[in-house]
């Protein structure tokens, strides 16, 4: 029974893993790349989420609703970095925070004026609503579908990133921005593209969600914090850091909630929230730059 | 916004002080307009709208000047908010509070000012006992009753062995209080998670572990779609009953659940079904106007308006007289959309209190019905730790 459990926590640990490893990836890209702080990144992983869940009541198919979730939440990342975000790219980072969080609030209100304040209903597709019977005790069936998707991402992530001309450039970019636009890449164009790739990733993260989460204003964030935590234990800028990092907070974060108030007691349970942060503070003291830092 | 008869609403950033005329009741209806929480605000403004609304805009006869604004679930803008309102808006008396912990925050503030705090929804202990208030009146429930209704039901029904789940906060604690207050049997386990945990995987199994018979939870809000959708993906609502107080299972929340919140049992001193005729009235004329079905949060605002409007009724032409108002508002004995209405000794209602089953109606909406009476004329656990007569 309690190899089962242990099991059963790891499946759920590697779950909200990779769901955070879908806005990390997006994050760690812009900021690293681009060295743009955006807090709205949050926004985009709640667009995606509203959007899937309306397109799912609209087209009756959970899997063209995604797609297309994806593909409008990057279509209004690229307006966003066009008309808001490529004015601050020269400006201190406290501009771009103010800006961001400006974002924020202009996506929250345009939710509630389209969809209103009330949360909206989001289920899995039929097929993957039930449970699987993993040795003997059963585990819904979505939750292995976002480990899939999140594991399936990451591949193709590397895909890109390790063998295209876009990753090339990508990396060209993240490892020395002046150096690679001397040598002629369009660099302005290289960095709507990144974030029009972040965005669709955390639409594709909040659409993911939506069916286990309240499809609500504000549901991105709840997220974006661990993000941030995933990303600078991860090293910002590396796409392998965030992956490793999401695994980690969401082990660590997992393993934490379920067995520390058994053993502990109060002292767990107030243990158990801190266990991520705890996690950071140690990795940052061992490793500043974070697990796998992108080269200076 | 909506312009209703005479009443004049003000919108309150950069309006120059207003002439006060002394004929007319100024209310200031400060709640959770935008933002994550805003479903419960923009509930109680549309139930305390639409109850002014088929006053003619009148409170026991007095023109009534509506002030609204955002506290955006923020302490700090609530007390700003409040303070304004007071000094430029010159308000008679505050209402619309969803929060506890911006009631409590708001409250040294109205208190100092000897201004009313009518508060539809917020009604955290400390204002039920030995802290009760001359100006604090609460139109709903001390926030345990809910919780304790629920316990009385689970206990009625026989359950040895209930898991408890709450966020760790205040409110938490409180909640898994009033449950054990009238559920007398065993404790499977009793979890509190962080108020901002989204994801339950890791407590549902070890809740599965644990082997319950019946599951207890309060989470409001976004929490409780979260834990109520996983409970049911995860195979746990056909096993193991689900229970909790209303606030996690009312009407802002189950239209984003629906199926998964089906069969579930909660505690409430309102369902939408109540059988009394103001009831029979209310729930079809808000929908109507506003097209959805009312919560629980909605009916209480719309009896704030039916209880502030016996008061003034009652006080006559010395209502501005503050404590000749609250003789009157005391002396409240109403009938209201949840049944008969009354205020104890420390200004908390003394009322009836129900089971409800969250079920699926022909046409696909999901709701709750009425199982039965729990609590007849309830009064809460503080009442007696207040100074007040």
């Amino acid at each position: 029974m309690d190899a089962l459990l242990v099991l059963q926590q790891t499946l759920n640990g590697l779950q909200l893993g990779v769901m955070l490893f879908l806005m990390a990836a997006g994050l760690t890209l812009v900021f690293g790349i681009m060295d743009l702080i955006n807090l709205a990144h949050g926004s985009f992983y709640m667009l995606g989420a509203y959007l899937a869940a309306w397109l799912t009541g609209l087209l009756g198919a959970f899997l063209p609703a995604l797609a297309l979730a994806m593909l409008l939440t990057g279509l209004v990342g690229i307006l966003v970095e066009l008309t808001t975000l490529r004015r601050l790219y020269a400006r201190d980072h406290l501009f771009q925070v103010l800006a961001t969080f400006g974002l924020i609030l202009t996506f929250n209100e345009l939710i509630a004026v389209l969809f209103g304040v009330q949360p909206i209903f989001a289920s899995p597709p039929p097929a993957l609503s039930g449970q699987v019977t993993l040795l003997g005790a059963p585990y819904p069936a979505f939750r292995l579908a976002i480990i899939a998707v999140g594991a399936l991402t990451a591949l193709a992530l590397w895909w890109l990133i390790a063998r295209t001309r876009l990753g090339m450039l990508i990396r060209a970019g993240a490892d020395n921005r002046e150096m690679a636009a001397a040598l002629g890449v369009d660099v302005a164009r290289l960095y709507t593209l990144v974030f029009a790739l972040g965005a669709a990733l955390a639409a594709l993260a909040g659409a993911m969600a939506g069916p286990i989460l309240a499809v609500r204003i504000g549901m991105g964030e709840d997220i974006l914090i661990l993000t941030f935590v995933v990303i600078v234990i991860g090293g910002i800028g590396s796409i392998r850091g965030a992956f490793v990092g999401a695994l980690l907070i969401g082990l660590v974060d997992t393993f934490g909630r379920a067995f520390l108030p058994a053993l502990l007691g109060a002292a767990g349970t107030s243990l158990a929230s801190m266990a991520i942060y705890i996690l950071m503070a140690l990795v940052l003291g061992f490793r500043p730059r974070g697990l796998f830092p992108a080269p200076a | 916004m909506r312009r209703i008869g005479t009443m004049a609403v003000a919108v309150l950033c950069g309006v120059a002080a207003v002439p006060v005329d002394a004929e007319e009741l100024r209310i200031g209806l400060l709640t959770t307009l935008s933002g994550p929480g805003s479903g419960l605000g923009v509930d109680i403004r549309d139930g305390f709208k639409l109850g002014l609304e088929e006053k003619g805009g009148k409170l026991g006869g007095v023109a009534v000047a509506l002030v609204e604004a955002d506290d955006q679930r923020n302490p700090d803008v609530a007390v700003k908010l409040t303070d304004e309102m007071l000094s430029r808006e010159k308000i008679y008396l505050m209402t619309g509070q969803v929060w506890s912990n911006l009631a409590l925050a708001m409250m040294p503030t109205l208190a100092r000012a000897e201004t009313f705090f009518i508060s539809p929804n917020a009604g955290p202990s400390v204002l039920a006992g030995k802290q009760c208030s001359p100006w604090f009146f609460n139109t709903a429930w001390q926030n345990d009753n809910n919780h304790e209704a629920t316990g009385a039901w689970v206990q009625e029904k026989g359950y040895k062995n209930v898991y408890l789940l709450a966020p760790n906060y205040p409110a938490g604690k409180d909640a898994l209080t009033g449950f054990k207050r009238y559920y007398k049997g065993a404790v499977a386990g009793e979890v509190y998670t962080p108020l901002d945990q989204m994801d339950f995987a890791a407590e549902l199994a070890n809740l599965r572990a644990a082997g319950p018979d019946a599951t207890f939870i309060f989470f409001p809000g976004g929490q409780g779609i979260n834990f109520i959708k996983q409970y049911d993906q995860a195979g746990l609502k056909e096993q193991i009953p689900l229970f909790g107080a209303a606030f996690s299972f009312s009407q802002d929340i189950l239209p984003a659940v629906g199926d998964a919140a089906v069969g579930a049992v909660n505690g409430s001193q309102w369902s939408p079904d109540l059988d009394n005729p103001i009831n029979k009235a209310f729930v079809p004329a808000f929908q109507a106007k506003y097209g959805r079905l009312p919560s629980l949060y909605a009916a209480q605002a719309y009896d704030t308006v039916l209880i502030l409007d016996a008061a003034v009724a009652a006080a006559g032409a010395d209502w501005p007289d503050k404590d000749k108002f609250r003789e009157a508002l005391r002396a409240v004995r109403i009938e209201t959309s949840r049944g008969p209405f009354r205020f104890g000794n420390n200004h908390f209602p003394i009322q009836d209190f129900y089971a409800r089953e969250v079920v699926k109606l022909d046409d696909g909406t999901v709701t709750n019905r009425l199982l039965g009476k729990v609590f007849s004329d309830h009064q809460d656990a503080y009442a007696a730790e207040c100074a007040m007569p």
